[in-house]
């Protein structure tokens, strides 16, 4: 369960994050939600300490990652996905798994590929050959797999669905819904595309300039008219 | 016949030396984006430790291995207490910095060792071996130079594509922000990168001064051959920088052997100015990311 406490924190003297407080529940996708700028990014690069906090706390399973640097935090259970996603081109695609697995600290084992790559054939077939030839979705399926590597509780994702094909994304959270479901994985989603994403969400939390405006079920924020017209687009 | 045999070879053993400072600064540039500028002068320090020991009485090989380590600890401390401060800042800032040291080590070197030409002895003949009544220009220095440059690029190729360690160190080269949440410690990384490379650099102004004068300034010209040389095989490739020392070694030496050695730094120059016109990346430019 990941826990952010009245977290703010911004860049120059404009506050990008102001207040910010959610539960990601254990087993549950938390979508994060609202316009560009509202945010979002920033609040996982907080979370992750790439960004400083101004005030307000983080926790992971009660522990408080307060103090604790970004490259400690796969050890500890979470993983980060950037936006724009983060695949390291000039490696091959098992070396950008194998990093995933070096995070929490341990060697990659043949069964830790064969579980991704059963996760998602279509990175099997790429293997050896580098990670640049890849589409976007297969990068979005990499960056995944490689985080899933880093055996995370929670898993923060930015953005997965940016620039993917409509079917891809339904693909690709169809894959999130079952790791949630199975392994009781915990996933805090941050997306424009807030009608996937809701369809997907357990909860949803609407940021709009740096401030949580609305939060609710998944459900209730999607039948709400005047939220969808206000904030997210749909 | 004979005299392209004695280019040829005279080619390679330059070439190989080229080769190991052009890959001292590809290291740092494709982890920091920084040209070192302070390589040579670093490389300098190294040699003259291992010059002191050598006249104190110990043998070459411990003076040899004195440098290696000093080179290793020099680099590392660079990276950690002088690049770091500037770090997140604008490249420049890095780069003065390294002209700075540049400065402040030559003049250290003068203090220390004093600035007279000092010999520096080699391990091997500098004669070049006979074969019936001639004799080629491969002297027994010239192998070790080969063979312990071999040695070096091997040990690099081992642990950059066959270790963990080496996993780490290119991820933080390509990306250090994706590394740092993929949990590689990026700073150590840097600082191991540093060092490794000054071990490189360190490597060269060893070869370079076997048999010849040591003085502070003595690797200066060979930052202008190192430089080609890393630009003709493309500062981003580790291949490139070694490839781009052969070429240079070659063509300067063929240079040398049939125009007249006076031309060789203008031959370098002219060399550089029609990689950066005709293929800027150099000949082994790595692939750019497709934005998808």
């Amino acid at each position: 369960m990941l826990t952010v406490d009245n977290l703010s924190a911004g860049y120059g003297p404009v506050p990008a994050l102001d207040d910010v407080s959610l539960t990601a529940g254990h087993g549950e996708i938390t979508a994060v939600l609202g316009a560009n700028g509202a945010g979002k990014t920033t609040l996982l690069r907080t979370i992750s300490g790439l960004v400083r906090a101004r005030s307000g706390t983080v926790s992971l399973d009660g522990r408080p990652l307060t103090g604790v640097s970004t490259e400690d935090l796969p050890a500890l259970g979470l993983a980060h996905v950037p936006e724009g996603r983060g695949v390291l081109a000039e490696l091959t695609v098992e070396e950008n798994l194998r990093l995933g697995a070096l995070g929490s600290r341990r060697k990659t084992t043949a069964a830790d590929l064969r579980r991704i790559y059963d996760l998602f054939p279509v990175l099997a077939e790429r293997g050896t050959g580098l990670a640049h030839v890849l589409s976007g979705g297969e990068r979005q399926m990499l960056v995944i797999g490689r985080a899933l590597l880093s055996r995370p509780k929670v898993l923060l994702l930015d953005e997965p669905s940016l620039g993917l094909a409509p079917k891809v994304v339904v693909q690709i959270f169809e894959l999130l819904r079952g790791l949630v479901r199975d392994d009781g994985l915990t996933v805090v989603l941050v997306e424009q595309n807030a009608r996937s994403a809701l369809s997907i969400a357990d909860h949803g939390v609407v940021l709009n300039l740096g401030k949580v405006v609305v939060r609710d079920d998944a459900a209730t924020l999607a039948a709400d008219d005047g939220l969808r017209h206000a904030y997210l687009g749909f | 016949m004979q005299q392209l045999l004695t280019t040829v070879l005279t080619g390679v053993t330059l070439g190989v030396v080229y080769a190991a400072f052009a890959l001292a600064l590809v290291l740092i540039w494709r982890a920091t984006r920084i040209v070192n500028f302070a390589q040579a002068p670093m490389a300098m320090i190294t040699t003259y430790i291992a010059l002191v020991l050598i006249d104190a009485g110990y043998s070459y090989w411990l003076g040899f291995a004195a440098a290696l380590l000093s080179g290793l600890v020099l680099g590392a401390v660079v990276e950690r207490f002088v690049v770091r401060f500037v770090s997140g800042k604008s490249e420049i800032n890095a780069v003065i910095l390294t002209l700075g040291l540049f400065i402040v080590l030559h003049a250290l070197a003068a203090i220390v060792f004093g600035s007279r030409y000092r010999s520096f002895p080699a391990p091997f003949g500098l004669r070049g071996f006979q074969i019936g009544d001639t004799t080629i220009a491969l002297t027994g220095f010239g192998v070790f130079t080969v063979v312990a440059v071999a040695v070096v690029m091997v040990g690099l190729v081992l642990l950059f594509r066959g270790t963990d360690l080496g996993l780490r160190m290119r991820a933080s080269a390509f990306n250090q922000e994706v590394s740092r949440l993929l949990g590689v410690k990026v700073g150590r990384m840097l600082t191991l990168g540093w060092a490794l490379a000054a071990l490189v650099g360190s490597l060269s102004g060893l070869l370079i001064a076997g048999g010849g004068l040591v003085h502070p300034s003595y690797m200066d010209g060979v930052v202008v051959y190192g430089f080609v040389a890393a630009v003709l095989g493309g500062l981003d490739s580790p291949v490139g920088a070694v490839v781009g020392g052969l070429l240079l070694g070659l063509s300067l030496s063929l240079v040398s052997g049939y125009v007249g050695s006076e031309l060789v730094p203008l031959a370098a120059l002219v060399i550089l100015m029609a990689v950066l016109l005709l293929k800027p990346g150099g000949l082994f430019a790595s692939v750019r990311e497709r934005r998808v």
